[in-house]
């Protein structure tokens, strides 16, 4: 027998993009943590597309970072190519998006985590849970491994991803492993139905790598990066991480490839039954997309490089499970990959996860006590939807081993709080993917005001330290200064001020009007109006100014005052939102004593138990007149 | 269970002049309240030593320090908690001397420590103190539970068709287009936004012209009308009359009588089972030369027209005649409740006689034996269950507020097309078309709103 016995305050299982995150914010809080992975070479690995961000999710990494998680740090240090997306839409739709080296990013972030005091890294398979009951209620003891090693400690997080009972199937071919042939984790499933814990099998997949040196890039069209680059962390300057990049290629499926799709659908393991798993929508295959969108005669392909050293190129937009000679057939009807070789075949992967209905907005479990989980295990899709709940349930763990309140951003806060609000109150039927019409009040969740939304509660949590909160302080008391100052400052109809209106095509003014009502003509901007500012230059040569006065700072400057408007309106709105989310509904209310409710509603209510009247709003199947039938009953009899 | 402890008041009947008006007054200090105020004409008929469900005769005062002033000689009823109407201790002051005088003691009583009742409050207070099966208090919790049960089935509309249909399509219209923008958004490569703000523009232009109409026919008072509006009609002497007092009487304590109504017909309120009904009461219809008469008819007939549902009264004592078949022609497509009234006499008219001419539920009814009346309310309650009657309760309830909602949504969408005229990227349209949603879900109830309890108690069953 294996008597190995260690204890730790907390223990996460599993080393993707979740666990990195959540062993990283409890080792940085001071807990002594260790963090099992299969495999050392999986460290925070990039299983399915090369790259961090893009819409809405690049929202969530700054949000991670905002807070104090590594991801947008790690990224800045491994990007080879870096865009803002959607930058002709509204700033709260621009999203940052960049490639990885996917090698070095997995290599960066493994140096991180071993460099990390009061963290260990152990290649180990867990197999078991350990609980007890405490006080009539289940707590979590520790975890065994597979060797039967027992490891103890009040906090475990589990971050599983897609490796619990894995099964990678294309065609007809099943292997029973994880991503790249990792060893799928058997035993741990079975644990966790045993304390009374429901799995259900949800599926996703990838497409084919591609050998660079078998396609024609001149059938297709170069897509660049940006000019100027943005950092995902707020601790980084552009100047800090500016490098060469690396293209990205965008080709079209045609007629042809759909053909080939239809007419071997049939030899589909999703058709003939094979995959039981739920896919998600919005990641589709492309068989879903050839059949969804029946009208359409193409979509697109990017094609992108999965690092600096090596050949493989991941095709975008064209992930299946179809047979490896379908896959060559559709792949080699694309125009510039009539040739090409493929170096790791397509294929889906199905794997248990729990349903995140089970978990408070802490993510822990509701039934035991100190367990928590993060990330594809909780039913989401997505290293960024990963990193975030990782980053939160470690943050909670530690919170609660310091017997401290849990920390819950709400749907004004972040996109996080979106997300995990989403996951513990909305039943997901498919695999969770973040996007920005999830969020009710994006526009005041920009990505460049991630920073401005979160770092207090980072440095209050205690991941954000003195030096870069102080900085950020000085930021935000700059932002304010310069907009009070602007909307102070008054220009006449003088005829300095209407020549330089004239010469930058605006209307001339017919009264005094203040600089900052110039910045919100579409027009102009805080740049532009400079020679209208007299005071300008002489306050950029005081110390407080020459220090803060970044390209970061004018940004917020011209948004808030250029969407002022909608942004009040906004926040109106999340004024209506706050007052439900203010209403608590006690931990010991009785659902069964309310009995003008529904049966439909007190069921959900009872499975759910949400901690706000907010939250129970959103519930399916609570309806507006069960929501007031609460109100009444919490207002007058608790 | 009692959360509320103050104490309130108000006037509970309607102040015409020189009529008896009834003053309520509720909660813990309610008796010591009027018994401030009170001099009882025999001694030792003080209120305070009174049992509950006496009354007693004398005057309520005004000392002004040094003497009794008489303001009102009036008969007082006490009744102590909890066998109450709101659970609470309830004094009720029956006073004579016309409004300024009600308006006198309502004075006395705040100086007293009571407060004036906010509308609907009584009924509000019986529902929270538990009073779940008596009366009232019961078809409060029975509305609201109707209310949860309607809205999960979305087929039955509360309101009078057309204005609920009318916002439900302008909100299905609007989150088409807020989705098909989200869905641009988050997949650009399946959704184009080519041209869309043009479209979107028209289409609001049409949604400004349809919520102004509203909101006009808000501020013509059109949309103000409760309960589902129920006419009683059959020919002379079928029993109309004596069937809708038994409604009445077995409800009494939850009539009123609609204040302002301009109507010649007689209209009553009465709530069955949680149900608002809004009852006609119509001169019988018949064939007369009568010039008066005919008046009286034509009344009835266009009563009919308008009404949600139809009790249609047949005196089964005696055959159907023609009066009775010009009635069912009225009848074919209508929402009908056949009541073979007389159900205790000889039966001449059958079931099978009526559904011949007319193929409705029949309820076998006796206005005399006060039997059938039972099966009647279940009947009802089928048929505002299963959506074949509504009515208007958000509109009655909320009116004021809806007009504010209407027109909250109509800035809304001007603000879109602000943004569309300014060229705005498309994102920034979903903020305000989301108001507008939201906004015009108020109305109708299908977006929560945290002050809607209160609002509903204020405006229900006003003065009761």
């Amino acid at each position: 027998m294996n008597t190995i016995q260690e204890k730790y305050d907390a223990i996460v299982v599993g080393a993707g993009h979740a666990g990195c995150e959540a062993a990283l914010a409890l080792a940085r809080l001071g807990f002594e943590t260790i963090i099992f992975t299969v495999s050392m070479d999986s460290v925070a690995m990039m299983p399915c597309n090369p790259n961090i961000g893009g819409s809405s999710k690049g929202h969530l990494v700054r949000e991670v970072d905002a807070l104090g998680g590594e991801m947008g740090k790690n990224i800045d240090k491994t990007y080879i190519q870096s865009k803002m997306l959607n930058q002709s839409k509204g700033p709260a739709v621009h999203s940052l998006r960049a490639q990885a080296d996917k090698a070095e990013y997995t290599r960066q972030m493994r140096m991180t985590m071993e460099n990390t005091e009061h963290l260990t890294l152990r290649q180990a398979e867990v197999s078991e849970i350990m609980t007890e009951t405490e006080n009539g209620r289940l707590a979590v003891k520790g975890v065994k491994t597979r060797s039967g090693a027992a490891y103890y400690a009040k906090v475990v997080i589990l971050c599983t991803g897609v490796y619990l009972k894995a099964r990678c199937i294309y065609g007809d071919v099943v292997n029973h492993t994880g991503p790249n042939g990792l060893s799928a984790a058997n035993d741990l499933s079975d644990s966790l139905v045993k304390n009374g814990i429901p799995l259900r099998r949800f599926k996703t997949g990838t497409p084919a790598r591609i050998d660079k040196r078998s396609i024609d890039f001149s059938k297709m069209e170069e897509q660049k990066g940006d000019e100027t680059i943005v950092p995902f962390s707020f601790t980084n300057r552009e100047e800090d991480i500016k490098r060469e990049q690396i293209s990205c290629w965008l080709t079209y499926t045609n007629e042809e490839t759909h053909t080939i799709i239809r007419n071997n659908i049939d030899r589909s393991p999703l058709f003939s039954g094979a995959i039981e798993g739920t896919g998600p929508r919005y990641c589709p295959s492309i068989e879903d997309k050839v059949m969804k969108f029946a009208d359409k005669d193409r979509h697109q392909v990017f094609v992108e490089p999965e690092g600096e050293f090596t050949n493989e190129m991941y095709i975008g937009g064209m992930s299946s499970s179809l047979p490896e000679d379908v896959q060559y057939a559709m792949y080699r009807s694309v125009p510039g990959l009539e040739n090409a070789r493929i170096v790791r075949n397509a294929y889906a992967i199905e794997y248990d996860c729990i349903s995140a209905l089970l978990l408070k907005p802490s993510l822990e479990f509701k039934e035991v006590e100190g367990l928590f989980s993060a990330g594809q295990m909780n039913g989401s899709s997505g290293y960024e939807e990963a990193a975030a709940q990782g980053l939160m349930a470690g943050i909670n763990g530690a919170r609660k081993l310091q017997g401290k309140e849990a920390v819950v951003l709400d749907r004004s806060q972040a996109y996080i709080g979106v997300l995990i609000d989403d996951l513990v109150t909305k039943e997901t039927k498919e695999p969770y993917r973040m996007m920005t019409s999830r969020a009710e009040y994006r526009l005041l969740l920009r990505q460049d005001n991630a920073d401005l939304r979160l770092t207090e509660i980072g440095y209050e949590i205690g991941l954000i330290d003195e030096e870069r909160y102080s900085k950020f302080c000085k930021k935000r008391e700059l932002i304010e200064r310069e907009i009070s100052r602007l909307n102070e400052t008054m220009v006449g109809a003088n005829s300095k001020v209407q020549e330089f209106l004239e010469e930058n095509g605006s209307t001339t003014l017919k009264t005094a009007a203040s600089l900052a009502d110039l910045i919100k003509r579409p027009e102009l901007s805080y740049e532009q109006i400079a020679p209208l500012d007299s005071e300008r230059q002489m306050l950029y040569e005081t110390p407080f100014y020459q220090e803060a006065i970044t390209k970061e700072v004018i940004e917020q400057i011209n948004i808030e005052l250029k969407y002022d408007g909608y942004i009040r309106r906004q926040k109106s709105q999340v004024e209506h939102f706050k007052k439900l989310e203010k209403k608590k509904i006690p931990d010991d209310i009785d659902y069964e004593q309310i009995h003008n409710l529904r049966k439909e509603a007190r069921q959900k209510l009872n499975a759910i138990r949400p901690e706000n009247i907010g939250q129970a709003s959103r519930i399916s199947g609570v309806s507006p007149a069960d929501i007031s039938v609460l109100l009444i009953y919490l207002k007058e009899f608790h | 269970m009692t959360a509320v402890t103050d104490t309130i008041a108000a006037i509970s009947t309607g102040m015409n002049q020189g009529g008896i008006g009834v003053i309520r007054v509720s909660g813990s200090e309610a008796v010591s309240i009027v018994d401030s105020l009170f001099v009882p004409k025999k001694k030792g008929k003080e209120i305070r030593n009174l049992d509950s469900y006496t009354a007693t005769y004398g005057n309520i005062v005004e000392n002004d320090g040094k003497e009794n002033k008489i303001i009102d000689e009036v008969i007082v009823l006490v009744m102590k908690a909890p066998c109450t109407y709101t659970r609470e201790d309830v004094v009720e002051i029956d006073c004579h001397g016309g409004a300024f005088v009600m308006q006198q003691i309502m004075k006395l009583l705040i100086k007293k420590g009571a407060r004036i009742a906010e509308p609907g409050e009584f009924t509000k207070r019986a529902f929270l103190n538990g009073r779940l099966d008596l009366s009232q208090a019961e078809s409060v919790m029975d509305l609201i539970s109707a209310k949860s049960e309607i809205a999960a089935k979305t087929a039955i509309s509360q309101l009078k068709g057309n204005l609920r249909y009318e916002i439900e399509n302008m909100r299905k219209e609007l989150i088409h287009h807020i989705a098909y923008i989200e869905s641009a958004l988050d997949d650009p490569e399946h959704y184009s936004l080519d041209r869309f703000s043009d479209t979107l523009d028209k289409i609001l232009v049409k949604k400004e012209k349809e919520i102004s109409h509203l909101i006009q026919t808000a501020e013509d008072g059109k949309l103000l009308k409760e309960g589902i509006r129920t006419v009683i009609s059959g020919k002379p002497n079928a029993g109309k009359s004596s069937i809708l007092n038994v409604l009445m009487g077995r409800e009494r304590a939850i009539v009123t009588e609609i204040a302002g109504t301009t109507r010649d017909t007689l209209e009553e309120f009465i709530c069955i089972k949680g149900i608002p009904l809004n009852i006609v009461d119509t001169a019988g219809i018949h064939n007369t030369e009568d010039v008066v008469e005919k008046i009286g008819v034509d009344k009835s007939l266009a009563a009919m027209e308008e009404a949600d549902l139809i009790l249609y009264i047949v005196d089964s004592s005696i055959p159907l005649d023609k009066n009775d078949y010009q009635i069912m022609d009225k009848l074919q497509d209508r929402q009908v409740i056949v009541l073979q009234n007389k159900s205790d006499l000889k039966n001449v008219t059958t079931q099978s006689d009526i559904l011949k001419h007319l193929n409705k539920k029949i309820i076998p009814i006796s206005a005399k034996e006060q039997t059938g009346f039972e099966e009647l309310y279940e009947e009802l309650k089928n048929m505002f269950f299963h959506g074949e009657v509504s009515y208007n309760d958000e509109i009655c309830i909320t009116s004021m507020r809806q007009k504010e909602a209407l027109e909250q949504a109509l800035a809304s969408v001007r603000m879109v097309r602000k943004s569309i005229a300014d060229g705005m990227p498309e994102d920034f349209y979903s903020i305000d078309l989301m108001a507008a949603y939201e906004r015009l879900g108020y109305i109708i109830g299908e977006a929560v709103e945290d002050d809607l309890v209160d609002t509903i108690f204020r405006e229900f069953c006003m003065g009761k």
